[in-house]
């Protein structure tokens, strides 16, 4: 039993960390707001290369094999760096869905995909950027047509409603569930990590920001705000991992759900918190914090909100 | 990162489960905190002893089995869900042997190491002081030198002092060197707390039991042989005793997986999907799981060589707050029989007893307000508090 991250994981975490920084880091997201997606396919490519877009591929179509504990590892940096564009849908989802062919163009990067899954996530995130889409229902995938765009609370999201236009193709349920699951788990990841840097963010605000002749941080008020952040983080990612650790297993749908709310309280928590910590410019696009507050926001309310996993654990555990 | 057990450690964990299915009382033994409840623990001490299971970690030569921590927290586990009585013995246990190994002389290891683990010498913690809790460096009880007896007079007085009242011994800090500062000058101290000089006076509790109690020193001679470490180092010595006493939940998950537990039996018995309580139930469970895995992150980074620090104030702050929370929507749960106590209550008044010792966690071991500082300062680096100049 060894309940951290492996060596190799670490070192996919440096390596990410690094393609992202060297591609702007959190000005991919400032451009992809402002409609140039440029460097944000950019780096979609550039993962691509890695070989991280097609983590949860087989290596014999050009995968790299990973397992759901690398995905989560890797979907926490997505959520830290506040990458733009359906990347869980072409990382996690879609994989999972397609014939072979697509699956290799996901991992090479070639195919963005992009979806909508009846039930959780009834508009597809970023269609002008995929060029394939699906309509998930409960037990077929068919490709779609993107309608108009829709505005998102975090306007690095764009999202859009499908029309199915081939036939549809029978996909077996469990499938599809578990796809949407390993989409739902890698999404609260993703939240771990933009709480986690919304807190970063706010601590480092924290110790220069001065009022009253003293660093605003050294206010016990505000420090038990943080404190409670750190806490709500921490016993956030062990159920992610946990939840990770539990794929292919009877007890994984409500592990997932456990994660997705804990995941989204704890990114929510961060979210306020941070604005309560930077006070007015932190309720301004022109700070950087807003990319991950929006974010923590959006991506709590994605892929099924707290209550609707809160209910589903509930008709898992409390049925008698 | 996996969670899995090695055969042997799958095997340790069903020889505890068996053993405890055998041996835990059929019905609850009375508080510990009363006479006869007290001497009824002391009695499930010595049967878990002579069946092997009192010090699972400590070296076999004290009665322990050599267990590793993975086993330790395997047998926590199994311990609280097959609803064994709490220890009694916890404080000398869990707070005083680590740091007597550590800076125990040889001789006082074998004068009290092997008769904690039977139940035989119960041990009392004498920390805080009417005028010092949470700020424990402000303690004013003395001990002033007596060369002729080769020893030390200790006099004051201690407070919030459990299990003192019915205990053998006791162990606290005391200032030995006024003129020192905050910090050092302290000297940590064992002693029998039916010493000439000693009085205790019973606290009642909110709960109404006396589960702690005042101690006054009145002249109270200790040997040097009974000093733990060096004088003047108490503090140093202390510490450690307080990381483990907030680190202590960190061993035993158990404690709240069965907390939750009980709570989801009892909502299947009175809830209803879709209200508020059950999402209570939800968070409760979950929030059981989180602090599980979050214990086993942790027990592989002491594997790897990593020591606990600030991070047992994380753990404090939130498995207090859950068993608060849990116990609170058990309450709710039984509506007008949620104020209900003793027999003729639901589960023997369980629930209420449970609620009102969940309303002290925030507040025992270092309060939550002290805990979140400590994660504010040390794991955030944010700047001290202000201190007056």
């Amino acid at each position: 039993m060894r309940f951290l991250s492996t060596d190799e994981q670490l070192a996919i975490v440096d390596a990410v960390d690094d393609i992202i920084s060297a591609n702007g880091g959190a000005r991919v997201a400032r451009a992809w707001v402002d409609g140039d997606t440029a460097p944000g396919l950019a780096l979609w490519a550039q993962l691509a290369e890695a070989g991280l877009m097609g983590l949860r591929v087989d290596e014999a179509l050009g995968g790299f094999g990973g397992s759901t504990s690398d995905l989560v590892v890797v979907a926490e940096r997505l959520g830290w760096h506040s990458v733009p564009g359906p990347m869980l849908e072409s990382i996690a989802l879609l994989p999972h869905l397609v014939d072979d062919e697509d699956r290799a163009g996901l991992a090479d990067g070639t195919l963005i995909g992009t979806a909508t899954v009846a039930g959780i996530a009834p508009l597809a995130l970023d269609a002008h950027v995929a060029n394939r889409h699906y309509a998930i229902a409960e037990s077929h995938v068919a490709a779609a047509d993107p309608g108009g765009a829709i505005a998102s609370i975090d306007p690095a999201r764009r999202l859009f409603p499908l029309t199915a236009t081939g036939s549809p193709r029978d996909v077996d349920p469990a499938v599809i569930a578990s796809a949407v699951d390993e989409t739902t788990l890698a999404c609260a990841a993703g939240l771990v990590g933009t709480g986690e840097r919304l807190l970063a963010e706010s601590v480092e605000y924290a110790k220069v920001r001065e009022q009253f002749g003293a660093p605003v941080g050294q206010y016990q008020s505000l420090k038990h705000q943080l404190a409670d952040v750190r806490v709500a983080l921490s016993f956030a990612r062990p159920l992610v991992w946990g939840a990770a650790l539990s794929a292919g297993t009877s007890k994984h749908s409500r592990d997932v759900s456990a994660a997705k709310v804990a995941a989204g309280a704890a990114a929510r928590l961060a979210a306020q918190t941070a604005l309560q910590v930077h006070g007015a410019i932190g309720y301004t696009r022109e700070h950087d914090v807003s990319i991950w507050l929006a974010r923590a926001v959006a991506h709590d309310q994605a892929w099924g909100t707290q209550e609707h996993h809160r209910d589903r654990i509930a008709r898992s555990l409390l049925a008698s | 990162m996996n969670l899995d057990l090695t055969p042997e450690q799958d095997a340790f964990r069903l020889e505890a489960r068996t053993w405890l299915a055998e041996n835990v009382p059929v019905s609850p033994l009375p508080s510990m905190d009363s006479e006869a409840g007290f001497r009824a623990h002391r009695e499930w001490e010595a049967t878990l002893h002579a069946g092997g299971w009192s010090v699972v970690s400590w070296p076999a030569e004290y009665g322990g089995r050599d267990a590793g921590l993975i086993e330790w927290v395997l047998f926590e586990e199994e311990y609280y869900l097959s609803g064994a009585p709490t220890r009694v013995s916890q404080n000398g246990i869990s707070l005083l042997a680590p740091i007597l190994f550590e800076y125990g002389t040889p001789e006082q290891h074998a004068r009290y190491l092997p008769h904690m683990t039977d139940g035989s010498l119960i041990w009392a913690q004498a920390w805080s002081e009417p005028g010092a809790g949470s700020d424990l460096a402000s303690i004013r009880s003395t001990a002033t030198r007596d060369n002729a007896r080769g020893g030390w007079l200790l006099n004051g007085q201690k407070t919030w002092s459990s299990r003192a009242v019915w205990a053998d011994r006791g162990f606290g800090l005391f200032r030995s060197d006024p003129s020192a500062s905050r910090h050092a000058g302290l000297t940590y101290f064992l002693f029998p707390l039916d010493a000439e000089g000693i009085t205790v006076r019973p606290i009642t509790q909110i709960d109404g039991d006396t589960g702690f109690a005042e101690i006054y020193f009145d002249d109270v001679f200790v040997p040097d042989s009974d000093v733990l470490g060096a004088p003047g180092d108490g503090w140093r010595v202390a510490m450690s005793t307080a990381g483990n006493e907030r680190g202590l939940s960190l061993r035993a998950p158990g404690r709240f997986l069965a907390a939750s537990a009980r709570l989801t039996e009892l909502f299947r018995e009175r809830g209803t999907v879709g209200t508020r309580t059950a999402d209570d139930v939800v968070d409760a469970w979950i929030g059981a799981q989180a602090y599980r895995l979050f214990t086993w992150g942790t027990v592989s980074r002491m594997l790897d060589g990593e020591s606990v620090g600030a991070e047992g104030s994380m753990n404090k702050v939130f498995w207090s707050e859950l068993d608060r929370d849990i116990q609170a929507t058990g309450l709710r749960m039984l509506g007008a029989e949620g104020e209900l106590r003793g027999s003729g209550a639901v589960d023997g008044g369980r629930w209420v007893d449970d609620y009102l010792f969940s309303l002290a966690g925030p507040i025992y071991a270092g309060t939550n307000e002290i805990q979140r500082n400590i994660i504010a300062e040390r794991i955030l680096g944010l700047p001290r508090d202000g201190k007056k100049a």
